[in-house]
């Protein structure tokens, strides 16, 4: 489902049924992923694989979403991980001091995230590159400092202790941990449905024009400002959705979550995985998780480890690992048309 | 009509265009030239909203368009292609020519249908015709060559469907041969589009063949404006432009 292999299917099939049928693809693609995820517990008793994967939902939701923003967009934010946190920290207060049921704690948290997305987002996306970059960096430490100061509300560096309410919904009780797990995946495979659906329509295209020459697409009549705000609310949303999902994971909340080094790894992963396609960030999240688990099982000195694997595709294969693999088969097919 | 009234622009002390107006009639064609630094890429700028003019006024069928945004003079109908072909790198032909119908009819941003929009299809595919780009539709823009980027600028503009195209060096860093395919193309577009063409032009031997209407541009000011024999003839414009510029063409 890379970028490359959509646009031959493209131009294989005419043009205006072409469209339609991607998205009937996609939702086959994500029902045949559910079920294989759903049943996966049928087959094994490992806690510990079902732990991986309910983590990989949450990053996964977290670096898709900030792909959107640098992989399609062009905009490179290091402080994507404040709506990570945000989602993981506005769910479990609501939780914890009101006692709704989890729907309405779910919607309400993306609700939240999405105003304040909006306000950080209106100071943030005038500004170019670097200056983007550091701005919301500044945002992310402000939130993150905000949390460890405010400590009657969110705990301080404790974080919210106590454990986050879990009461059952609709048969569904996410304190049972096939049932969490079951909605992390569905949570993400829904997600995920969600950002390719804006990633293949009329405003994903707009957001690749303005990655590639934002002066034309203004030339265009196209808002640049405004596409800008829209898709930085659209991918705070799902990183939130990411932290809500890590929230019900461990059952609380930390300042970690909206850390920087959040950010951090969100890049990494987009690095690891690649942006040119759009499950590259989700490549980078299995990629990244299963590193850090089996490296840090090895030695303490993980992150040395870490940084070889990332100068290795920065520097060695200076693109993400989806990217290589989408590479070599387009260049494979070209070399087998030109035959 | 364009008429473009009093226009004047400065950075710092430099009078870049300097109380220029001009009418440019529906349906015209008009080359404006110039030495290097005369303020015809200013000029342009001013009018389509890259920059914004100190004093002066853009009218468009009447409506004053000057320093409004880029976005919303485009939407009022003034399209410009680029001296240097500014395209979306990334993007295939096909694409660039959907994604733009798609802003010009308002659905850029759209999120929950999929790209392309079957409505865009149909106006995407005429100018890919028009400026035969349609056989290279799946190619993608940056593998294109040079000619055919400067094309797909020229595309991106018209397929907006505009009432003013403004051309700003179509020919720029075109051998000899392509350069005269390019203006034979120019001056095609403009008899069967019916529209009214303003292009920037350095060739002189191109602008006293095909455009009825010259102006030619010095220091920020019009310094003549007329046919291309009133042009040859006119001592200010021989003396500050052509005089020395052929004779450095000829040696």
């Amino acid at each position: 489902m890379t970028e490359l292999e959509a646009g031959r299917a493209g131009t294989l099939a005419p043009v205006r049924g072409g469209a339609a049928l991607g998205r009937y693809r996609d939702i086959l693609i994500a029902l045949i992923a559910f079920a294989v995820l759903a049943s996966l517990p049928l087959f094994t008793g490992s806690k510990a694989l079902l732990d991986f994967v309910i983590r990989c939902s949450a990053y996964g939701l977290f670096a898709t979403s900030l792909n959107l923003l640098v992989g399609y967009t062009g905009l490179t934010s290091f402080g994507h991980g404040m709506f990570f946190g945000l989602g993981a920290y506005s769910f479990g207060l609501i939780m914890q001091k009101l006692g709704v049921p989890i729907p309405v704690a779910f919607v309400a948290t993306l609700a939240i995230t999405a105003v304040i997305a909006a306000v950080i987002g209106a100071i943030c996306v005038r500004l170019k590159e670097i200056y983007f970059a550091f701005v919301t960096l500044a945002f992310q430490m402000l939130i993150h400092s905000t949390i460890l100061s405010w400590a009657s509300f969110t705990g301080g560096d404790q974080g919210l202790r106590g454990g986050i309410p879990r009461p059952a919904f609709l048969g569904i009780n996410l304190a049972n941990h096939v049932h969490l797990y079951i909605a992390s995946c569905a949570l993400l495979i829904l997600g995920l449905l969600a950002m390719r659906q804006i990633a293949q329509s009329p405003f994903g295209y707009t957001l690749r024009m303005i990655r590639d020459n934002a002066a034309r697409a203004s030339f265009l009549g196209i808002d640049v400002w405004r596409t800008k705000l829209t898709v930085f609310v659209l991918a705070a949303v799902f990183a939130s959705m990411g932290g809500m999902v890590m929230a019900l994971f461990v059952s609380g909340a930390y300042p970690e979550f909206a850390y920087w080094t959040i950010s951090g790894e969100g890049i990494f992963i987009n690095m690891l995985g690649g942006v040119s396609t759009f499950l590259g960030p989700m490549v980078g999240t299995v990629l990244l998780l299963l590193l850090n688990d089996t490296v840090t099982r090895f030695t303490e000195y993980h992150g040395i480890v870490l940084g070889v694997v990332i100068l290795f595709f920065a520097l060695g294969l200076r693109k993400g690992l989806l990217d290589f693999v989408a590479e070599w088969f387009v260049q494979r097919r070209d070399a087998g048309e030109g035959r | 009509m364009l008429e473009i009234r009093n226009l004047a622009k400065s950075f710092g002390g430099v009078k870049a265009t300097n109380d220029v107006s001009l009418d440019f009639p529906d349906g015209s064609l008009t080359a404006v030239i110039g030495p290097n630094g005369a303020g015809k890429s200013t000029f342009f700028n001013l009018i389509t909203g890259a920059l914004k003019p100190d004093t002066g006024q853009v009218l468009l069928d009447g409506v004053d368009l000057a320093g409004r945004s880029p976005p919303e003079i485009v939407r009022h109908g003034i399209g410009r292609a680029f001296q240097v072909a500014s395209i979306f790198k990334s993007l295939t032909v096909q694409e660039t020519m959907l994604a733009a119908v798609s802003a010009d009819q308002r659905s850029s941003a759209v999120l929950h249908r999929r790209f392309p929009l079957p409505e865009t299809c149909d106006r995407a595919e005429h100018v890919m015709e028009l400026l035969g780009l349609a056989e290279k539709r799946n190619r993608t823009a940056a593998t294109l060559s040079h000619g055919d980027q400067k094309l797909l600028d020229i595309a991106l503009a018209l397929v907006l469907e505009p009432k003013v195209l403004l051309l700003d060096e179509p020919t720029a860093g075109m051998g000899p041969e392509e350069r005269w395919r390019m203006i034979d193309k120019v001056r095609e577009l403009w008899e069967t589009q019916k529209i009214t063409v303003v292009f920037i032009e350095h060739d002189m031997d191109i602008v006293f063949k095909i455009a009825p209407k010259i102006v030619v541009l010095c220091y920020g000011r019009i310094l003549a404006t007329g046919t291309p024999d009133e042009i040859r003839n006119n001592s200010a414009v021989i003396e500050a432009y052509l005089g020395t510029e052929h004779a450095g063409a000829a040696a």
